[in-house]
Parts: C-alpha cells; structure tokens; sequence
C-alpha cells in the first residue's frame, strides 16, 4: 500500500477521492435524502458517526478479529453504530428522523463504509483510520450539502427553511422530487469534470512540450 | 523476490465463534444502553405527535377523553395497579357543545416492508371518516411512503364511508365507500385501507355501546 501522510489521510477523502463525486460511492443517499439542507446535513453527520466510530474499532480490534469473519463483524460494528444514530436521531430530532425514513437504517448497507474498513482501519492504526474516517465522512456530508443546497434552494426557494428569492418565485418543484437528485448530481459532474480537465489543459506547457512526471 | 503468496494459518473454529459471541455481545449490550437512554425522550415525541395526529384525524375537537379497551368494553379508568400500555385505547372527541365528533383509533398491519400503523377518525353512528395519518411507517422511500405523502390519498379519507374500497386510480364510480389507491404503491394503500376496515369491524360494538351507555343516545 503506498505511504500517505497523516494530512493526506485527512484531507484525501474531503475532496480528491471524494467519496460521491469522484469515487460514486453511496449515492443512493446521496440521490434519495438530499431534497433539503436540513435532511442533507442529518444523513450527512450521521454518516459521518458511524464512519469514525465503525474505524475506531475496526482498527482497535483488528489483531483481535480473524480474517475468515472480519467482513461479518465488521458489517456488526457497523450495524450497531448505524442503531445507535437511528435512536439518537428519533430522540433528538425526530422530525428528520421520520424524514429520512429507512435511510438511516440503510447507512449499514453503504459500501463506503464497509469499503474503508477493508482498506484502510483494518490495516492502520486507530489515529491514522480516524483521520481517514473524518475525511472520509466530511467529504460525503460537503458532497450530501452541495446537492441538499441546490435542490432546496431551486426546488423550494429556500435555504434551511429560510427563504431566499422572495414570494414571487416559482419554485422548481422537480427539483425536491427524485429526478432533481440525478440532475444536480449529473450537473456537479459535469461541472467538476469540466474543471478537472481546464486544470489539466493548464498544466500542460504552452512550448508544446509535454510536462515531465515529478520523481517517485 | 519471492512469487509466493503467504499462506495464513487457518483459525480455529472455537476462536471464530468465541468472537463473533463476544462481538453481538458487546454489540447487544452497548445498544441496550442506548435504547435505555432515549427511550424516554422517544415516547415522549411520540406522545406529543399522537396528540396532534388525534387532532387533525378528529378535525380539531375542542375537548378529547381517552379511553381504554377493558374486558372488552371502553372504560375512562384503568384496573388499579394496570398499566396503560397493557390496554388497547381510543380517543372519543367532542366539540365545542359537548356533542360526540367521533373516535381516534390506531391500528397497524404488515405492509410492504415492516408494519403500517395508522390513525383515523371515524364515527360509528354515521360510519363517517373524519381523517386519516400514517402513524409508523417504513414503506419504500418514492413509492409506498406516498401513503403518507400523497395529500390527494391521504384527503381522501376525510370524508369516505366505511367499509372502504380500494379502486385503482381514475377508476370507480364515485361511490363514497371508493379510496382510489395510488399507482406504485398499490399493496402499501391497499394496506391503509385494510387497516381501517379491520379496525372498524372490530371496535364499532365496543364504541355503540360506549355511546350508549354514557352519552345515553
């Protein structure tokens, strides 16, 4: 496995391996909850929870666990996590709890989750795989905001149920709906496609010489 | 450099279950610590949403009085030393007269995924619906939560006549017993509209008799 440095386990996931819009990991979510900031923020944090609480003992435990049901107790780490954050949710705001619905139950089947464990907490120490989990979970919660953001924003005129244009606009009522989600998400990939690549267009030199790979 | 592939040494099938034992253990205890902690601010939610769900399915009664199922008849006290979650309960509302609204009553039933508990209103003398709330539900997310999304389903139940009849959508005679069902969720409405027959069929002795024998009509 390549080296990486503490910061790079930090910062890796908020943005250049993004767990949504680079990897495509865990849209369902990201396409179903993300009709409001509030529902996004909630999905989000939540996440964000059972990742790092699922890293921290996954990487506690992993010399304890043997490898032929490592996948079963992490998936019953995660589980119990994921529960945890169901009634911590109904308890304290349970208004997004029931507007999130089956959702939060269904963080357990999140394969971004599961999928770092494997790779990452099961193999690194407990302060290295909590930097991967913060980063991971805050680059899922920003993408879950830059989608809840538009779409409320279009679909209701609203931004956290305060609102922004003025009674005399038409709210885009698609946008709330589920085909909102597969525009926004398909429109922040084009966008970020469209920069990637003017980035790259960039770095090239403009002598029309190729631009030499830096040094392993 | 070796081509080799390290072989690990197999695990004893007593460590493997000893530690999936320990794990759901640990994991089991953990969650009933949790649950124990916000299991009092969870009912009281619950409670609160009741209050309101009972409300609107009775079209906002000015007094309400709970009542609860013993021995098969609606008494307003409980047995001494009975808890009230022993009892099946309605709630009988009154307007600003004192004249009886109807009755609040839940009631659940397996759906698509898990159980749908609702909430109607519903008055045995004219056999009226008052209203109708999907109480708990886990019905696919964008199709059978429609149940509980669908103003136009959910209207439906504020003025129908019981035994209700689930007819597909833009289809019936405009009978007042028809609930037309919404298209993609079929099983989950059908569900709604079982809820409230069973419901009815079983509580309308209990409830003529409760008018009977207290309102005296």
């Amino acid at each position: 496995m390549r080296q990486t440095t503490p910061s790079q386990d930090l910062f890796r996931g908020v943005w250049r391996e993004n767990p949504v819009l680079i990897q495509m990991l865990g849209l369902c979510p990201a396409l179903a909850v993300t009709n409001t900031v509030a529902n996004s923020l909630a999905m989000g944090g939540a996440t964000l929870f059972v990742l790092c609480g699922s890293s921290l003992f996954v990487s506690l435990l992993k010399r304890l666990i043997p490898h032929e049901v490592r996948i079963s107790t992490y998936i019953l780490i995660i589980a119990t996590f994921v529960t945890v954050a169901d009634m911590g949710l109904e308890a304290l705001v349970p208004g997004l709890h029931k507007a999130l619905g089956a959702f939060i139950a269904l963080i357990v089947v999140n394969c971004m989750i599961l999928g770092r464990q494997e790779a990452f907490a099961s193999k690194k120490p407990v302060g290295r795989a909590l930097l991967d989990a913060v980063g991971t979970g805050t680059g899922f919660l920003v993408a879950l905001l830059m989608m809840g953001g538009i779409r409320e924003l279009l679909g209701a005129g609203t931004l956290l149920g305060f609102p922004v244009f003025g009674e005399h606009f038409e709210p885009w009522v698609i946008m709330i709906l589920p085909p909102g989600g597969f525009l926004t998400l398909g429109f922040w990939l084009l966008g970020l496609a469209w920069w990637t690549e003017r980035r790259a267009q960039r770095a090239v030199p403009t002598d029309g010489t190729t631009p030499q790979k830096e040094a392993a | 450099m070796s081509d080799e592939i390290p072989v690990r040494p197999p695990t004893s099938s007593l460590r493997i279950v000893a530690t999936l034992a320990v794990a759901g253990m640990l994991s089991g205890t953990l969650l009933v610590l949790v649950h124990q902690a916000t299991q009092p601010r969870i009912l009281a939610h619950k409670a609160e949403a009741l209050r309101q769900a009972v409300g609107t399915v009775l079209q906002q009664p000015t007094t309400t009085q709970l009542l609860y199922r013993v021995d098969e008849r609606l008494t307003a006290e409980l047995p001494e030393g009975a808890s009230e979650r022993d009892f099946a309960q309605v709630h009988a509302g009154f307007d600003a007269d004192g004249a009886l609204v109807g009755f609040a009553i839940a009631h659940s039933k397996a759906g698509f995924q898990d159980q749908v508990r609702v909430l109607f209103g519903w008055n045995p003398r004219s056999e009226r619906l008052l209203g109708m709330k999907v109480l708990e539900s886990r019905e696919t997310p964008g199709l059978g939560d429609k149940i509980e999304k669908d103003l136009d389903f959910v209207g439906q139940f504020g003025s129908a006549s019981t035994p209700l009849l689930g007819v597909k959508a833009g289809a019936g005679s405009g009978a007042q017993q028809e609930i037309h069902m919404i298209t993609g969720a079929t099983i989950s409405s059908r569900v709604v509209i079982e809820v409230i027959n069973e419901a009815a069929a079983d509580w309308a002795p209990l409830l003529e008799a409760w008018i009977a024998e207290a309102i005296g009509a």
